[in-house]
């Protein structure tokens, strides 16, 4: 139960040290709101894009495309904003399963609220065409989920290695596709408005992929951190 | 490890390789609509995909037991079977592609199989882009151990059980019949598992050879 009351602990730190500063959150959400601006202007070029008749498969896909870059962009964040005396103090009063527990705690929060967020911004810009708003937004929460799961671990990996940016891309690309193929097609379902059951199995894997994302960071973490 | 070095395995699989090679091409075959005689592509192309699981998942075992023992050793082991996979992955992905132009009409035709296994190839490109990326060498094991532990069961998803539930054209695949449970007859039986098996051994046979290498020059460079 000490790894509880760290993780507690911890994730207090995180939240309270985002308060302060509000730099990942305001950064990311000017980033999502700009990016949706520049898409906004650059589609609306072509006269009646907003009723051409491939506006609803565009709407979602260019969401989740988003979304993804917002995602490797606040997640990044979440181990190379860290200096590394910081990290060796946490290292000495912490396990390392609470610390990357907390981190993916702290993540899902994040990524959560910025999530929604975007997806509010984005329908006030791009006309609004979903046939089943609660069932999109629950997807667009389980999708926010399974990037911070999987993005806090492959961070991790990539704050070790040295170089941030480039590396945290090339690593993650190939874990998140499926997972992303799996929400864009979720999320078409939600967007026509179909029958939900017919999405509960890929809803089943998105939320297995999850389980087994967080029980290997919780394996993996503690080889990774000790140098 | 004695099995290694042993030599019997490796005439019997250069044996039967070559046996997998004529028969393949010179025994009868069903005729099916379509396919007709590029069903043989499956003597070639599907034992590439063994032998890449094969060294893949002797990877995957050694960066777990390096995890464990933190033996130089065992990261020669995990990054040449790597490298040897990659190597059955392009050889297999090259097979499939000619077998696609002859039976779906193009060699790239954005099929769920062709793209999870892109994809799947870019996981281990990856793999090998982190380790040049670190100096250090126990940093590099270490690490690119962890990433090869979390890449394997995506791997798995993206090849095996991604492609299953969509519309894939390949066999074996959304709802289109395997080989194995319509249209192989005993004709094809008696050369499709030797192949797999000898395939099999053959990417041990090259991981093994290419450890052995890495493993005199690691022992050069180290410091007495």
């Amino acid at each position: 139960m000490q790894v509880l009351s760290q993780t507690k602990h911890l994730l207090k730190k995180e939240i309270l040290l985002e308060w302060r500063s509000k730099y990942a959150f305001n950064g990311v959400l000017l980033y999502i709101v700009s990016t949706v601006f520049v898409c906004y202007i650059a589609f609306n070029l072509s006269a009646g894009f907003t009723h051409s008749q491939g506006y609803p498969v565009v709407w979602n896909v260019l969401f989740w495309i988003i979304m993804l870059f917002a995602a490797v962009n606040a997640m990044s964040k979440s181990f190379l904003q860290e200096s590394k005396s910081r990290l060796l103090y946490y290292y000495s009063i912490a396990s390392p399963q609470a610390i990357i527990l907390s981190k993916i705690i702290y993540n899902i929060l994040l990524m959560s609220l910025l999530s929604v967020l975007a997806l509010l911004v984005y329908m006030l810009f791009f006309t609004n065409t979903l046939g089943d708003p609660f069932y999109y937004f629950l997807v667009v929460l389980l999708g926010s989920i399974s990037f911070a799961t999987v993005f806090t671990m492959i961070s991790a990996i990539a704050a070790k290695a040295g170089n941030g940016g480039t590396l945290m891309a090339i690593l993650s690309f190939p874990v998140i596709i499926p997972v992303i193929l799996l929400l864009i097609r979720t999320s078409k379902v939600a967007m026509d408005g179909l029958e939900r059951g017919s999405t509960y199995g890929n809803i089943g894997i998105l939320c297995a992929i999850n389980v087994i994302v967080v029980g290997a960071s919780l394996i993996l973490f503690p080889y990774l951190w000790q140098d | 490890m004695k099995f290694i070095y042993q030599t019997w395995w490796k005439v019997l699989t250069v044996l039967v390789i070559l046996y997998t090679l004529f028969a393949g091409l010179l025994l009868g075959v069903p005729r099916l609509p379509i396919m007709h005689e590029t069903i043989r592509n499956v003597y070639f192309h599907v034992p590439m995909w063994m032998a890449m699981f094969t060294v893949f998942t002797i990877s995957v075992v050694y960066s777990i037991k390096y995890l464990i023992s933190g033996k130089p050793e065992h990261d020669l082991v995990a990054v040449e079977c790597a490298n040897t996979g990659v190597f059955f992955f392009v050889v297999g992905l090259v097979t499939g592609m000619m077998w696609a132009k002859y039976t779906w009409g193009e060699y790239w035709s954005n099929d769920p199989k062709q793209n999870s296994a892109a994809i799947a190839f870019l996981l281990y490109c990856a793999y090998l882009v982190l380790r040049n990326s670190i100096d250090e060498e126990q940093k590099r094991a270490k690490i690119s151990a962890v990433y090869n532990i979390f890449a394997f069961p995506v791997m798995v998803v993206l090849i095996m059980i991604l492609p299953r539930m969509t519309d894939s054209l390949h066999p074996g695949n959304g709802g289109n019949p395997a080989f194995g449970k319509l249209d192989l007859d005993n004709r094809m039986r008696v050369v499709l598992y030797p192949a797999f098996i000898a395939w099999c051994f053959m990417g041990v046979w090259i991981a093994s050879i290419r450890y052995r290498i890495s493993l005199i020059e690691y022992k050069k460079n180290a410091i007495d």
